[in-house]
């Protein structure tokens, strides 16, 4: 009785080290979901705090720029965005790209989360795609049916970034590839006037 | 009327026995050169027309907007349950039979919301949905004049949407105006409500014909999927 115990607690104990041991190893797993749900917790942290924050227009564009080049990873994004040209782009023009892809972007989209005002945005969850995790969140405005935004998060920059966004399924790099390329191509190819008046277009 | 109500709804079983076909990813538009006519005459509307007024219902949206809106969507909610029925999502067509019944009473005959107000909100769809999920594909790409952006599908399902309204059947002669009426009063609603961000698109993008036909293809295809494809999950980091 006595030996069979103890043996009893020999597998248990044995047991509970592999047990343990796969916990730690789905801990790590975890810890990459939790981090791109920590991402968005805070990126919509942010941005309910800028779009209740009653400051004006230009002040919240200010914010909304500054939490993008935070949060966004802006190198993947503006590539994509550019499309073929990218590869002709100098570094200098590449940079001047993404500020002013930044800015604008920060102008478009501020204007809407403007209406926002009020609304709540949360987060209902996260699941691994590839190399990289969706999260999804939902936008409640009052009175209205609510809506789903979905973030890809990826930390292949580095660190961990989101690199595109969908509102109610428009998948914002494609939509804001289709609108630079078309800017592009108006002004003949040329990336200069792209850059100079890509933060007016918004 | 009988006959060929049950038969559709026969029809329908049958029909929805088979898998939808996939959204799709690319853009189909043969007729773009007609579309984008029709585009510059939706354009035109809405700076004259659409425009100023969603500007000055967007300050105010006044007691008598939301008013007449909650009315036009409860008239409207019948048809949104038999599309719910043709499609045997019987979970919405619960809900929104639910909401219809408690905005018809506690709501003083669909005047006020209080479904929504509990956060039973109406759970849209329409009868291109229906075709959708009996398998019918999505054809081409159109721009309907005052409706916007459409599909082969979509445009056969808004058509076949003003006819589907059971009150329109059911209602005291002189009333049977009142759901088609309340289609149309949604679709401009609608558009109302999304006024600055429609004008915006319509007024200051570059391409604004590319630009709403991509986003209403997407927004389109993610209802009717009820998710992302798989063209939006390509990894940009693999290039």
């Amino acid at each position: 009785m006595r030996a069979f115990s103890r043996r009893h607690f020999l597998i248990a104990t044995a047991l509970s080290a592999v047990l343990s041991s796969l916990r730690s190893g789905a801990a790590a797993a975890a810890l990459t979901e939790d981090g791109a749900r920590r991402l968005i917790d805070k990126v919509v942290a942010d941005i309910n705090a800028i779009i209740n924050s009653g400051e004006d227009r230009e002040a919240m564009f200010r914010d909304f720029e500054k939490l993008f080049k935070r949060y966004a990873d802006l190198n993947v994004i503006a590539r994509k965005v550019m499309g073929p040209a990218w590869r002709r782009a100098t570094p200098a023009q590449r940079q001047a790209f993404k500020e002013a892809f930044a800015r604008y972007m920060a102008r478009k989209y501020g204007k809407r989360f403007r209406e926002f005002i009020g609304a709540e945005i949360k987060v209902t969850g996260v699941r691994r795609i590839k190399s990289f995790y969706e999260v999804r969140s939902v936008a409640k405005l009052r009175g209205q049916a609510p809506f789903e935004v979905r973030w890809l998060v990826s930390d292949k920059s580095g660190k961990t970034k989101f690199f595109n966004m969908f509102v109610e399924g428009v998948n914002m790099l494609t939509a804001e590839a289709q609108e630079v390329q078309a800017m592009l191509r108006k002004r003949k190819g040329n990336i200069d006037r792209l850059i100079r008046d890509l933060p007016k277009a918004a | 009327m009988k006959p060929f109500a049950a038969a559709l709804v026969l029809a329908g079983l049958v029909l929805a026995a088979c898998t939808p076909p996939d959204p799709g990813s690319g853009i189909n538009d043969p007729h773009e050169a007609e579309n984008r006519k029709v585009h510059a005459f939706n354009r035109k509307l809405d700076a004259t027309l659409f425009g100023p007024v969603a500007e000055r219902a967007g300050k105010a949206p006044g007691a008598l907007v939301t008013t007449v809106d909650n009315f036009a969507t409860n008239i409207d909610t019948p048809r949104v349950v038999v599309n719910d029925l043709l499609q045997l999502n019987l979970a919405d067509a619960a809900t929104n039979t639910l909401r219809f019944v408690m905005n018809s009473t506690l709501g003083l005959g669909g005047l006020f919301d209080p479904a929504s107000e509990m956060g039973l909100y109406l759970r849209e769809t329409d009868f291109g949905a229906t075709l959708y999920h009996w398998g019918m594909p999505e054809g081409a790409y159109r721009e309907l004049p005052f409706f916007g952006p459409s599909t082969d599908r979509d445009a056969a399902g808004l058509v076949v949407d003003f006819f589907l309204n059971p009150l329109s059947w059911t209602l005291p002669k002189k009333y049977r105006w009142l759901p088609p009426a309340a289609l149309v009063e949604r679709w401009a609603a609608a558009r109302l409500r999304y006024g600055d961000a429609v004008t915006d698109l319509l007024q200051n993008s570059e391409d604004s014909y590319a630009q709403l036909r991509l986003l209403y293809l997407q927004n389109r295809r993610f209802k009717l999927r009820g998710d992302l494809g798989a063209e939006d999950y390509e990894d940009p980091y693999e290039e």
